[in-house]
């Protein structure tokens, strides 16, 4: 194991680079669009809802792979793109719907006299939302929030089906030509590891600070 | 001029009528009670003054803006209305210092030090002093309702609408809400619009009483005279109802 580890290091620390890259692209960008559903779905207009419905069942009920695969094939013959943005692109909006779910039942479960506070002291809607009820959602919605995030990296192995040269992508090349899967595939679970356990003990961490 | 006028306001919840024809004149500096049982109206009627529930028909005019107009700009209102809630709605995420003064540094971007010494001076007001670095969670609703009614007069509001104040608190917390709210009214010249069941503060402070019943004003009156000749027969019921209690 120190073996391929040594002898394919590069290899390993390149694709680690960039399943790390593109997880954090894509949880930022899914979080940005996820709360940004999230706000439509509950902002008092009837379309708006609606629209913001459709995006979330859209990417809520098709598998990561198709979103992506989409991406890949259909989108990239009008616009040009490589499978590592491809993917980077469905992963985001793939985990984009599941955040704004997330964040959905957590501005929900915001007692409903905090905006009304709010605005009767003469804050706008989106001030009060913004300063006093997105922060007591996020407060509340942390632990599923993190599973979300951990997920997102693990579903960040999608890019190893569009050449995205990521970890599990290198992975996949060092078994094919060294044959020590066993090996090979135990590797690429630590260094996923590496990402996952310190993001999963930080969302702890944050939750018992914020508590 | 009246700082408040309703002229034959309607207000319906799809297809409930929950306001019938209110007209309604209440003047500037006065402090108005409304009573009357349990679904009537009365949180209703309150709430269509700061915009919380729009009104269907009628004229609304509140410190000269008439607000039944779709146009009107609901924030400029807000700002020369205050209101405090059966349930205080402090926010939860903010210490009680930050909760008053929050609103006038973004809304009035008041100066920071000024804002400051204001807020300071009202939590001396309502006998808080040393709660300012604490959370809502930590006080108790007495407390808390105070730090609300000191929230709402750092906007310094023309308006101030009380909607059953007291009635969240274990009793012997009521005593110092209300007499936080009878030096509003005594020492400033606050338009206090007040529902409540608190029959005595209703003696002492009130200039006007409304008596409402199933979304009409039955009876309007000075305080003095409805609680010593109550015109109405529901009025009288409800009287000896309440403070029979
Ligand atoms: N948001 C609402 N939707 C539908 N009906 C409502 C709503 N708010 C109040 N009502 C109804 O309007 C009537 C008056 O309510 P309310 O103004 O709260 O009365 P009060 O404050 O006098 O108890 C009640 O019958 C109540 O059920
Ligand atoms: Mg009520």
């Amino acid at each position: 194991m120190i073996n391929i580890l040594t002898t394919h290091w590069s290899d390993f620390v390149h694709g680690f680079g960039i399943t790390l890259l593109a997880s954090i692209i894509a949880l930022i960008i899914s979080m940005i669009l996820g709360t940004g559903f999230a706000i439509l779905e509950v902002l008092p207009n009837k379309f708006v809802n609606l629209v913001a419905r459709i995006y979330i069942e859209i990417f809520r009920n098709i598998p990561l792979l198709v979103v992506t695969m989409f991406f890949y094939v259909v989108v990239t013959q009008f616009i040009k793109m490589n499978g590592l943005v491809a993917g980077t692109i469905g992963l985001s909006l793939y985990t984009s719907a599941f955040i704004a779910e997330t964040v959905r039942a957590g501005i929900l479960s915001v007692d409903k006299g905090q905006m009304e506070g709010a605005r009767a002291n003469g804050l706008t809607y989106w001030q009060a939302m913004r300063i006093i009820i997105l922060p007591q959602a996020f407060k509340i919605v942390i632990p599923p929030l993190g599973n979300q995030f951990i997920n997102l990296v693990k579903n960040s192995s999608i890019l190893a089906f569009v050449a995205g040269f990521d970890l599990m992508y290198q992975g996949n090349e060092i078994a094919s030509t060294t044959f020590d899967t066993i090996d090979t595939y135990i590797l690429v679970g630590v260094f996923y590891l590496i990402i996952t356990l310190p993001l999963s003990y930080y969302m702890r961490y944050l939750e018992h600070k914020l508590a | 001029m009246a700082m408040i006028e309703f002229k034959n306001v309607e207000k319906y919840y799809g297809d409930f009528h929950a306001l019938k024809n209110i007209n309604l004149e209440i003047e500037e500096g006065k402090t108005v009670v409304l009573i009357g049982p349990s679904g009537s109206g009365k949180s209703t009627l309150i709430r269509t003054i700061n915009g919380l529930e729009q009104i269907q028909a009628g004229d609304l005019t509140v410190y000269g803006e008439n607000i039944a107009k779709k146009k009107s700009d609901m924030n400029i209102l807000r700002k020369n209305v205050g209101m405090v809630f059966q349930h205080f709605n402090l926010y939860a995420n903010k210490t009680v210092l930050e909760n008053i003064m929050l609103a006038p540094r973004i809304v009035l971007k008041r100066d920071e030090k000024e804002n400051r010494e204001i807020a300071e001076k009202l939590l001396e007001m309502v006998g808080l002093s040393d709660k300012g670095n604490s959370y809502p969670d930590m006080l108790s609703g007495g407390q808390e309702q105070r730090v609300a009614i000191a929230r709402s007069l750092a906007m310094k509001p023309k308006v101030l609408l009380f909607d059953e104040p007291t009635s969240a608190l274990d009793p012997e917390m009521i005593g110092d809400v209300l007499e936080v709210m009878k030096k509003i009214a005594r020492d400033s010249d606050m338009t206090m619009v007040v529902v409540t069941h608190e029959m005595g503060f209703a003696k002492q402070v009130a200039d006007q009483v409304i008596f409402m019943a199933e979304g009409a004003i039955i009876e309007k009156s000075p305080a003095k005279e409805f609680f010593e000749n109550p015109k109405e027969e529901r009025a009288k019921q409800f009287l000896s109802q309440v403070l029979n209690h």
